[in-house]
């Protein structure tokens, strides 16, 4: 087959290029949510984030320190300082310069400007500057300056301390975070065990309406979640679970466990016939062929299925909203405080961009590090 | 008690529980109920393996018919009655009030839009990317790219393409990729898609086709590995081009996984809430059955409409639940 592509060296050309395009293509969104989680908020409002890596030229506005500062030497009445300074900025290579809004370019760093209200200021490339006035300087605040200069790209990791380290801060993601993690832990080890020994049965124990009982976990495979929730919500209710994480629990249980089944079930069947009939023969009982010789040999399915539920639970809104989360909100997890966040913060990318990749973190560390197990289930889940 | 601790404890109690359930339930059918010993201890070994796939069976059906086959008597009775008149029967009264609504009818006709779209552009790029990574060096790579979105949420996804789609002013530099496009090719005023109505459907599908190609990827890419080489090498030889073989030797190979990969992503679709709710909530003409639901559900409160759009969700999924029964038991056989 390798002579498809092999024969004409145009098409393997194209072929690659198509691939390297597919690719970035699927990247890229990913990729600029990614950037702008590392960006400070101006950075992200004043430039799109496929900039990030290069300097940008940005025309800010500084102030010099306020006129108390002044020191009258020699006659002249004299303020310095470094204008990135007064405002708490990084340095940065001063292009130009001005002291009105109408010309923001009017003057070269080291050249001296005359002030309207009198005096005058010599600015630098870095940021020094110096004014003098034969009178005392008044008012109660500094010269404006308008400078132009080239920021160089900085990222920045404070998006992320904020949104998950910063005790103060109620958009915090923190609290969310270890929700999320108590609703999916679980939520992803009681169904594979109920789900294990189900399995075992439909796959090696013989007894009527077996293949019926098949067919009914094929047929809950697919129905879709949404008929569960009104039924379940009132049975929760009347039986005094409420809103709640036993109640989260019990429902991601339910729901994963037609897929637990099918996928364990398919797999088991296939086990050697002979192991477990050797097994029988030595007088191995039906637990104890279930525990000693079925759970090991079928680690490749388990950790499939894990790992879909994991995910599943992690990323799982509605399961959440309807059986979990109540008006106070204590139990949120972290795809309901994105929502929430996005309706709130629609224009505060620092704040969404870090917030949606403390959620994504984890799957996408799970993803690449059993990458293997997740297909092997999705091929082995999908119903041939 | 911090929650952290409640989900140890669940997760001791309820593992524990499920083994010893397992374990004490075996135990007492094989020593107390049906004691393997005494005089009728050929009859009783055969009564205890009669029992025993029901111990086995018994939590996980006891499961699924409380979370999943109870629930859809639960939903259609509700749809057939009425809470606030003290749940009496009003027959279709639920369904006729329904239909009566725009909203339900606009849910319904981006549903038909999406099922029309979604599946067919995933499978379409799935297969794409899997021909496309199946014999090149880096192939492996490309996958895990591709299929990265699949590990990522709805939710997640939903605020990944609003940036994307991000709307400034038209004074200010663009922040969103699409825009700073569109200006850079010429376009005028930036234009907030998730607005225009009818087109804004389109860029929500988009989200779900970005997920799910990936998953359409990894299926079909295992199916193309898997088509026996000599039908190709004879293609070859019969002087075969790339294309040729790709559309009328392979494809035609893979028809069944490919019908497997789009029912798989139909099912997906019919039942997509997050990815709408997220990023229009419905606003704008982009609402759709599963956010529709919610909405009655939850804001409206109203039990009868929910569990009857519920209902209508259901009737769409039917036929692929028929379908996957039937060459579910083909296969038994």
């Amino acid at each position: 087959m390798d002579n498809i592509a092999g024969t004409k060296s145009s098409l393997t050309w194209a072929v690659h290029i198509s691939a390297a395009a597919l690719v970035i293509l699927w990247l890229l969104p990913t990729v600029g949510l990614f950037i702008s989680s590392f960006r400070t908020a101006d950075q992200i409002a004043t430039s799109g984030w496929w900039k990030a890596p290069f300097p940008s030229v940005q025309n800010l506005t500084l102030r010099s320190a306020a006129p108390d500062t002044q020191r009258e030497a020699g006659g002249l009445f004299v303020i310095e300082g470094n204008l990135f300074a007064e405002d708490a900025r990084e340095q940065a290579p001063i292009t130009v310069y001005g002291v009105s809004s109408r010309a923001v370019d009017a003057f070269q760093p080291g050249e001296t400007a005359e002030l309207r209200k009198g005096g005058t200021i010599t600015v630098q490339a870095n940021g020094d500057y110096r004014m003098e006035h034969s009178e005392a300087f008044t008012g109660a605040r500094g010269q404006r300056v308008f400078v132009t200069a080239e920021i160089p790209p900085e990222f920045t990791l404070g998006n992320y301390d904020k949104m998950l380290f910063d005790p103060a801060n109620v958009e915090g993601m923190s609290k969310a975070f270890f929700n999320t993690l108590t609703v999916t832990i679980p939520a992803t080890i009681i169904p594979i065990l109920i789900a294990a020994f189900a399995a075992y049965a439909l796959a090696w124990m013989e007894f009527p309406g077996r293949v019926l009982l098949i067919a009914l976990v094929v047929a809950l495979l697919v129905v879709p979640l949404q008929l569960a929730l009104i039924p379940l919500l009132k049975l929760h209710n009347s039986i005094g679970i409420g809103k709640g994480y036993i109640g989260v629990w019990l429902a991601h249980t339910g729901f994963g466990l037609p897929l637990a089944i099918y996928l364990l079930r398919n797999y088991m069947v296939g086990l050697p016939k002979d192991i477990i009939e050797n097994a029988r023969v030595d007088g191995a009982s039906d637990f104890q062929i279930f525990t000693k010789i079925i759970i090991p040999l079928s680690f490749p399915a388990l950790a499939s299925f894990a790992i879909l539920q994991f995910l599943w639970t992690w990323n799982d809104l509605l399961v959440a909203k309807v059986f979990l989360i109540d008006a106070s909100g204590e139990t949120t997890v972290m795809t309901n405080k994105i929502v929430e966040l996005l309706g709130t913060r629609g224009g505060n990318w620092e704040i969404l961009a870090t917030a949606a990749f403390v959620s994504i973190g984890v799957p996408l560390l799970v993803f690449f590090a059993m990458q293997k197990y997740l297909v092997r289930g999705l091929l082995a889940g999908s119903v041939k | 008690m911090h929650p952290a601790i409640q989900g140890i404890i669940t997760i001791v109690l309820g593992v524990g529980g499920c083994v010893g359930y397992f374990y004490f339930s075996n135990l007492i059918l094989d020593k107390v109920i049906f004691p393997a010993s005494g005089s009728n201890i050929g009859r009783n070994i055969n009564r205890a393996n009669l029992i025993r796939p029901w111990l086995f069976l018994g939590p996980a059906f006891l499961a699924l018919g409380l979370y999943l086959a109870y629930p859809v008597y639960e939903t259609m009775r509700l749809s057939l009655i009425d809470r606030d008149a003290g749940n009496a029967f009003v027959g279709l009264a639920n369904y006729k009030q329904m239909v009566g609504e725009p909203k339900f009818w606009e849910a319904l006709r981006n549903n038909f839009l999406w099922l029309l779209i979604v599946p067919a552009a995933a499978t379409a790029f799935g297969l794409l990317a899997a021909q496309l990574t199946d014999r090149i060096s880096w192939g492996n790579l490309a996958k895990s790219l591709i299929f990265m979105p699949m590990a990522i949420s709805f939710v997640g996804a939903g605020v990944i393409w609003k940036l994307v789609y991000e709307t400034r002013p038209a004074d200010a530099e663009q922040i969103g990729i699409l825009n700073a496009l569109y200006i850079y090719f010429g376009g005028t005023d930036p234009q907030t898609w998730l607005t225009i109505p009818f087109w804004n459907n389109f860029f929500l599908m988009i989200v779900l086709v970005w997920i799910q190609t990936g998953f359409a990827m990894v299926i079909l890419s295992a199916a193309i590995r898997g088509i026996p080489e000599d039908t190709i090498e004879a293609a070859i030889i019969d002087g075969a081009g790339p294309f040729q073989i790709f559309f009328k030797i392979k494809v035609p190979q893979i028809m069944g996984t490919i019908l497997v990969v789009w029912t798989t992503v139909t099912l997906v679709v019919l039942k997509v809430f997050d990815i709408v709710f997220a990023m229009t909530n419905g606003q704008w003409e982009t609402q759709v059955l599963a956010n529709y639901m919610f909405d009655k559900l939850f804001r409206a409160n109203d039990w009868g409409i929910g569990s009857a759009s519920a209902m209508v969700i259901m009737l769409l999924v039917t036929p692929i639940l028929v379908w996957n029964v039937v060459n579910a038991r083909r296969e038994l056989r």
